[in-house]
């Protein structure tokens, strides 16, 4: 798919949003998805953090003088991406420049969808969350193809992220292709279920 | 003679949907046997489609349906429909464009069966025990009350089914939440499910697919387990389940695509067979006592903050609920039931089927909805509409001075444009109470259809069990 954006490591100063259960809507308000496209959602991420109604900057929004493309790792408090399942998520927060997610655990289905557009969600463990959270700005590199996040500090923990999917990024691999490629299996698979109904 | 090893549902609906199984590399290829679109998340995919030369591989397994941009006031003078933007109408000719033009069933405008996406599955007949059913919309886990392998997907993956009917997934872990004992007076399948996101916490779920098991799961109506399953993902879990019963049998005999009556009986011993066996395993077990509950709403903006209606505000603990009370104006130690109400809203895919409506017109019968409270009842398909009508529930709710308005998703997102004004209070009988959700900066309580109309007569976050008669059938 032409969004699909091969991904081996990023490296940015860390954009701390530190709240817990930064839902779907918070990330792209539901007025913005009457889109049919997925491109240009970046101006909408955190629409409502950081605009007022008359859609002025506002100044007391964690957000206050951040454009697009000054941050590409986010760090987020805990259930990152819950709620709905609107991919306009990730296609606004990649707009907006992030490359990655960080938090102590993210929702299933934004990181599902996270992962097939290239924006790499990363769960580390508490401590190291806290850490992060209390670091605004931090200088924090990120290796998939060593599954590890390195501090500023040189200190570097691990992560894992589901092997297919870490594939598919490191190497460009398609899952729509690799699932086109397995229409014989599901074929076979159509062909004992419906022999299966009638017996 | 070895025994095979106890199977719970999860592990007998995944191993029938296995086209190849899952491996350390690769997630398994599981088949889908329904799929179901609406106009929000659908677009990209059938793009992506196009630009591979693509078509849907099986139509026949797709059904579409217009909800969430749709407007639920009856069209103008002149017959037009009053979408919120040229966009939103853009996108409901974007679907029927798809739809058409790759033989895919949809719902339309003027259809008679159109209606919420969670609503008409079940309704029609095409939500059944033992399928797979996915659909762009988080709250596919509704479909899992009939023992179905449901959940929701990306657009990416919309594009996927499309194109292969197939879905690469990693099987997920296995939870039972227990209700025991039998809900008390006013307590009815949104109280319960309040009660479990409260529990086990807006993330408790991830990772999980949640069987809601006990007596008094096996007490609601399939409506009431729908509206259960529904919130899962409120928990953080993309699915719910309840092992098929005779609830759920009787439910589906004689619906437009159950199995016909030839059929039937042979579908239900095969039905009876999901239960999960004796001694199977779950990855966790949760326990919740269905007789210690009351009539629940929610008080912050996840629905995990959930308490007894006729409870007090909480003292917040951390910078998220300091956060969350600010915005909700809510200060420790009200009693919730002294808050003022701007607007109800009474509809989604959560609580917009006739029992929920049943529910709400026991409570506003004879009543009037409070001056300056403007309450929206919504259903959930136009044949819920016309089941409703026929009750004259319609009249219950016009002569109480509430709005009768068309299906559709309505103030559930606000997409349509049915949203509060900033600053303003509405208890809701939805499933989300999320930060801008329902419109800038609208407060949103989450509750039951009882709640939320007896909040309609008091004009303030209301007790509604003084409205209901005991031993309510609602559910």
């Amino acid at each position: 798919m032409t969004s699909f954006q091969p991904l081996r490591s990023v490296a940015s100063r860390a954009f701390v949003l530190d709240r817990n259960d930064v839902d779907t809507d918070q990330i792209i308000p539901a007025r913005f998805l009457t889109t049919t496209s997925r491109a240009g959602l970046g101006r909408f991420a955190f629409y409502d953090w950081r605009f007022d109604e008359h859609g002025r900057q506002k100044n007391d929004s964690p957000f206050a003088g951040v454009e697009p493309g000054d941050f590409a790792i986010l760090v987020a408090g805990s259930n990152f991406g819950c709620g709905s399942s609107r991919e306009h998520a990730p296609w606004a927060l990649l707009d907006f420049g992030f490359r990655a997610v960080v938090s102590s655990d993210i929702a299933d289905i934004f990181k599902s969808n996270a992962l097939k557009n290239g924006l790499l969600p990363v769960t580390v463990d508490v401590r190291t969350h806290q850490r992060l959270l209390s670091s605004p700005g931090a200088a924090i590199s990120i290796d998939l193809d060593a599954e590890t996040l390195r501090l500023p500090d040189g200190e570097t923990v691990s992560f894992k992220v589901e092997p297919f999917a870490r594939r598919c990024l490191l190497d460009g691999v398609d899952p729509l292709g690799f699932l086109l490629d397995r229409i014989p299996l599901i074929e076979a698979y159509e062909r004992e279920s419906a022999k299966e109904r009638m017996s | 003679m070895p025994h095979a090893a106890p199977r719970s549902l999860l592990d007998k609906l995944w191993e029938r949907h296995i086209v190849a199984p899952e491996t350390p590399e690769a997630p398994a290829l599981l088949y889908i046997d329904l799929h179901l679109i609406h106009e929000v998340t659908s677009p990209q995919a059938f793009a992506a489609l196009a630009e591979r030369g693509l078509k849907v591989r099986r139509p026949e397994l797709t059904l579409g349906t217009l909800d969430h941009s749709t407007p639920t006031l009856p069209p103008d003078a002149n017959g037009r429909l009053l979408y919120a933007s040229r966009e939103a109408e853009q996108q409901v000719e974007t679907l029927i464009r798809n739809c058409a033009e790759h033989g895919v069933r949809l719902l339309g405008l003027r259809d008679p069966q159109r209606g919420i996406v969670h609503v008409i599955g079940p309704e029609l007949g095409l939500t059944q025990p033992g399928k797979t059913i996915v659909c762009g919309d988080s709250h596919t886990s509704t479909h899992g009350a009939f023992g179905a392998l449901a959940f929701g997907i990306g657009t990416t993956e919309v594009g996927h089914v499309l194109a292969t009917q197939c879905l690469l997934q990693r099987k997920p872990k296995s939870m039972r939440v227990v209700i025991d004992g039998a809900a008390p007076h006013g307590v009815g399948a949104k109280d319960m499910a309040l009660a479990m996101i409260a529990t086990i916490g807006a993330d408790g779920g991830q990772g999980y697919a949640i069987e809601f098991a006990g007596e008094a799961v096996r007490a609601l109506s399939m409506e009431g387990r729908m509206t259960l399953c529904n919130m899962s993902i409120e928990a953080g879990a993309r699915s719910g389940l309840v092992a098929p019963d005779e609830t759920t049998f009787a439910y589906l005999e004689g619906r437009p695509y159950a199995p016909s009556s030839a059929e039937f009986e042979r579908a239900v011993s095969r039905w009876r067979n999901l239960a999960s066996d004796a001694g199977a395993r779950f990855d966790r077990e949760v326990r919740i006592d269905a007789s210690s509950l009351r009539p629940m709403i929610t008080y912050g903006v996840s629905p995990a903050a959930a308490a007894p209606v006729d409870s007090r505000m909480p003292a917040p603990e951390s910078a998220s609920e300091r956060a969350a009370a600010a915005y909700m104006r809510f200060e420790s130690g009200d009693a919730f039931v002294t808050a003022a109400v701007n607007r109800v809203f009474i509809g989604s895919c959560t609580n917009s089927r006739l029992s929920d409506l049943r529910e709400a017109a026991e409570v506003m019968r004879g009543r009037k909805v409070r001056s300056g409270v403007v309450a929206l009842i919504v259903p959930g398909s136009e044949t819920v509409k016309r089941a409703a009508e026929a009750e004259n529930l319609h009249r219950v709710f016009i002569d109480a001075g509430a709005e009768w308005r068309e299906p559709g998703c309505s103030m559930c997102i606000g997409m349509n444009g049915d949203i509060g004004a900033p600053g303003e209070l509405v208890v809701s009988t939805s499933n989300r109470n999320f930060i801008g959700r329902q419109g800038k900066e609208v407060r949103t309580v989450l509750a039951s259809p009882a709640t939320a109309a007896a909040s309609a007569i008091e004009g303030r976050i209301a007790d509604p069990r003084k409205y209901l008669r005991e031993k309510s059938e609602a559910a």
